[in-house]
């Protein structure tokens, strides 16, 4: 059914949890599907099942109902033989780094050639290549507790690459690192999606992961798919309230009374250059008050996003978005 | 102290040393994998199996409840059929390594379930076999802490070859009961209890050194 360049297939997925009679939902009919080469994030408060979700994807969670196909496979119909196999093609970088504390940092990269039963000399050859790719390879020798947190997920990651895998899973892979370090590591997942077109699921809480790296993105809100989409739509014009949540400003706005409506509105690198809040005020001659401005990346273009305060009688407050609309802008209401 | 008792006294350290030295090897060979087996049995680990980890469990610690003076005496028909006799160092060895062994199998378990869940995972997610993990991920991440662990039996296994004196095996116990005790010689007493308290903290300390220069975090 799937063409050749879906890696993954979900339909229907639902994960209960069973406890000593109590029941915990953490995933709920969601479908979707990884294409080849693309980095996909899979994004969600703490404890919306977004952990659960990646753990389905190598089966390291059997899902209750519905099916994870893997590139045409569904996965739950594998032997535990066949499972370990196709394991070796999903490699997996995980918060906690998960390295072997009392082995070196090559001994670590060289794991996973030695499940699949490459040759000693061999291996050694491998993950020496890979600690270049991760820029470690005068560190081979020490060991994970010498190392720093951004060190320790570099070697994490060319552990995860050593075995040539077709997709690289990460489980919050940032989120125990410093904003700097986790600029660094997604700069590196970047260059390895563009030069040897891995396919990477990324799994976080953060927008600014997704916006900085991620094609497209899922967003999961209690169990449930709530949006899925190209990166830039979603953050243009995102349609549902946990979407919303994630992609609006996270500083407090202030509106100046209590019924006032806010909109927010995001504008791509082009439409940045016009000076459309002045050229508003010179047409329709109706003043909005800027709440929240900023500018980012996402995907590699520049995006601005602002709150606006709209004005008072609901005709100007028409007026206002009618504007915005004519101006191709993306608008979005905000709930107060 | 007579020259004989002298004499006797370096003898009895040699047994000591050849009692605690093999009944730890061999206590070691058969509780080293009912450890492993006790921890990969347990409910929710890599190959969870109530019945197995159940009785394996229960034989374990029944046979650590038994005190060791008991399981001496218990053991002399089983000995006898291993060694042709039930006095002497070689026959002390069976029962030392029959009461060692439950210690070293859950000593073992406690240190193995101090590895990480989460190096598991990841093994487990390289597409590892449980055997595999077992012997590449859990064992060396352990290594540590099963030396510690090693250091503590071994000079259990010395204090138990002591008492293995009572029942006709040899060593310093020996010594120090039938001078030291039944003779009143209590210089004799003295020494092997000062040889026998430095043996145990050498082993200790020489266990705690290993497990140190081991340990990598």
């Amino acid at each position: 059914m799937s063409d050749a360049t879906t890696v993954y297939e979900l339909t229907n997925v639902s994960k209960t949890y069973r406890n000593e009679g109590k029941d915990f939902t953490a995933l709920r009919d969601v479908s979707f599907s990884i294409r080849e080469g693309e980095i996909f994030g899979i994004i969600g408060m703490s404890g919306a099942g977004k952990s659960t979700l990646v753990r389905t994807l190598n089966r390291l969670t059997d899902v209750t109902s519905g099916s994870v196909r893997y590139f045409g496979r569904d996965l739950a119909e594998l032997s535990s033989r066949e499972l370990r196999k196709v394991r070796r093609s999903m490699a997996m970088i995980f918060q906690g780094f998960n390295l072997l504390q009392q082995r070196t940092v090559i001994k670590n990269v060289e794991q996973p050639l030695r499940i699949a039963g490459v040759p000693r000399g061999e291996r050694r050859e491998i993950a020496r290549k890979m600690l270049e790719i991760v820029g470690l390879s005068e560190k081979e020798k020490e060991y994970p507790a010498r190392l720093s947190g951004g060190q320790r997920q570099r070697v994490a990651i060319a552990r995860a690459l050593a075995a040539d895998p077709k997709v690289l899973l990460c489980d919050e892979a940032t989120s125990a690192l410093d904003p700097k370090i986790t600029g660094e590591i997604l700069e590196l997942l970047a260059k390895i999606n563009r030069e040897r077109k891995l396919t990477i699921v990324i799994i976080t809480h953060e927008m600014s992961v997704v916006e900085r790296i991620c094609h497209r993105v899922a967003i999961i809100d209690d169990g449930y798919l709530a949006e899925v989409g190209d990166v830039a739509e979603v953050f243009r014009s995102p349609k549902t309230r946990a979407a919303k949540k994630l992609v609006f400003p996270s500083n407090p706005y202030d509106p100046s009374e209590k019924d006032s409506r806010l909109l927010r509105i995001a504008f791509d690198g082009l439409s940045a250059k016009e000076p459309f809040i002045a050229d508003l005020v010179a047409t329709t001659g109706l003043k909005v008050n800027i709440l929240s401005a900023n500018t980012k990346s996402v995907g590699g273009v520049g995006y601005g996003q602002m709150v606006l305060e709209l004005p008072k009688g609901e005709a100007d407050r028409e007026a206002v978005i009618a504007y915005f609309k004519r101006k191709g802008l993306a608008i979005s209401e905000v709930e107060t | 102290m007579s020259d004989y008792i002298v004499e006797a006294i370096k003898n009895g350290v040699f047994e000591t040393l050849k009692m605690t030295a093999y009944a730890s090897l061999y206590a070691y060979i058969v509780g080293l994998p009912l450890g492993v087996i006790l921890y990969a049995t347990a409910s929710g680990r890599l190959l969870a199996n109530r019945p197995v980890n159940v009785i394996i469990g229960a034989i374990v610690d029944v046979m650590r409840s038994l005190p060791f003076l008991i399981l001496l005496v218990l053991l002399i028909p089983f000995t006898r059929f291993v060694t042709g006799s039930s006095i002497g160092t070689t026959a002390a060895i069976v029962p030392l390594t029959v009461g060692a062994i439950p210690i070293v199998a859950r000593m073992v378990e406690a240190s193995l379930c101090e590895v990480q869940p989460g190096i598991i995972e990841a093994a487990t997610s390289m597409g590892a076999s449980p055997l595999h993990i077992i012997i590449h991920f859990i064992l060396p991440e352990a290594a540590p802490s099963l030396l510690q662990g090693a250091a503590i039996n071994v000079a259990t296994v010395l204090g138990y070859s002591a008492m293995a004196g009572v029942i006709g095996g040899g060593g310093l116990g020996a010594i120090a009961l039938q001078y030291g005790y039944y003779r009143y010689q209590k210089d004799v007493l003295w020494t092997t209890v000062i040889l026998l308290v430095i043996m145990v903290m050498v082993i200790q300390q020489t266990g705690g050194l290993l497990a140190k220069f081991r340990r990598k975090s």
